[in-house]
């Protein structure tokens, strides 16, 4: 019963699939999806670190500690633009962005 | 190395059904609270792996600060619930087709891995090692120095991510009145003081 990368890697698998998933069913609800892309970076945080344990090498914490600040950045960024579009049209719904004609 | 195995199974499996949650509660505030949980057994297993200051970062600065920072999103913005629920049965099925197929080529990577046809490189004996110091230290002595320029553009990247948000979120409402201090200072005499000729017994 030896926890080895591949228990690790499976995990992180499952977690990014998930996120996809999340991001696949709640198709109208910004703020869940911006939580699934936070699930999405920690399972590469998983996958980052395990990595950098199983082989000894800490430089893959060090790159974790990047991604992490990455998706903080992103979150803030993400809720201050989701805060601001709603207080001009009054809805989230994902259907309703259109101004840009995207 | 049995109760190893056992934590991280417990973890990992309270993980993943916590970041199922957060995909399929109805209440975004649950999906929040989820995902705390989610994040905080990530934690765990990391440091069930020996990577405590990654662990402690990701409780500090997920937990502490992005979920806080969805809770509060979340219960400021007044959201349809109902209407944002609808098509979810729409999309389930592409949505777990896509799933499984993501999933199965993953695993079957993983297995492959496994099989032993395919190796990861074995412990890097040239780049920084980390069995020596304990986690924290090991992670300060790339980081301060190999990797110092990379901290800065971190911390470059969160002070644009902070001016940003204020610029996107700060509104200068028309008509309330505030104390401005620089043009109550700076007002010229002219206009605070008027001289005026009172002739006797006339009044003003």
């Amino acid at each position: 019963m030896v926890i080895g990368l591949g228990h690790y890697l499976a995990v992180a698998a499952v977690l990014f699939t998930l996120g996809i998933l999340g991001i696949f069913l709640n198709r109208k609800n910004v703020i869940v999806i911006l939580m699934c892309v936070e699930l999405m970076l920690l399972a590469v945080n998983i996958n980052l670190v395990a990595f950098s344990i199983f082989q000894g090498n800490v430089v893959g914490q060090v790159f974790a500690m990047l991604v992490l600040t990455v998706a903080a950045a992103e979150a803030a960024i993400g809720l201050a633009i989701l805060v601001v579009y709603f207080r001009n049209r009054g809805t989230i719904a994902v259907e309703d962005i259109n101004a840009m004609k995207g | 190395m049995l109760l190893q195995a056992l934590a991280f199974y417990v973890f990992a499996a309270i993980t993943v059904a916590s970041a199922a949650m957060v995909v399929v509660s109805r209440n975004p505030v649950y999906s929040v609270l989820f995902l705390i949980l989610a994040f905080f057994n990530a934690a765990a297993l990391f440091v069930l792996i020996g990577a405590e200051f990654i662990a402690m970062i990701l409780v500090i600065v997920y937990v502490g600060a992005v979920a806080v920072l969805f809770l509060f999103v979340v219960m400021m913005l007044d959201i349809n619930l109902a209407e944002l629920r609808e098509g979810f049965l729409k999309y389930l099925p592409v949505g777990a087709m896509i799933g499984a197929v993501l999933l199965a080529e993953i695993l079957l990577g993983l297995g492959v891995l496994g099989s032993g046809s395919v190796t990861v490189a074995a412990m890097d004996k040239a780049g920084p090692q980390i069995l020596a110091v304990d986690n924290t230290r090991a992670i300060g002595r790339v980081l301060y120095t190999q990797y110092f320029y990379l901290f800065q553009v971190a911390g470059l990247v969160l002070l644009v991510a902070m001016i940003g948000a204020i610029v996107l979120t700060l509104r200068t409402r028309p008509g309330v009145r505030r104390q401005k201090v620089s043009e109550q200072l700076y007002r010229p005499k002219e206009d605070a003081v008027t001289l005026v000729k009172v002739p006797p017994r006339g009044g003003v």
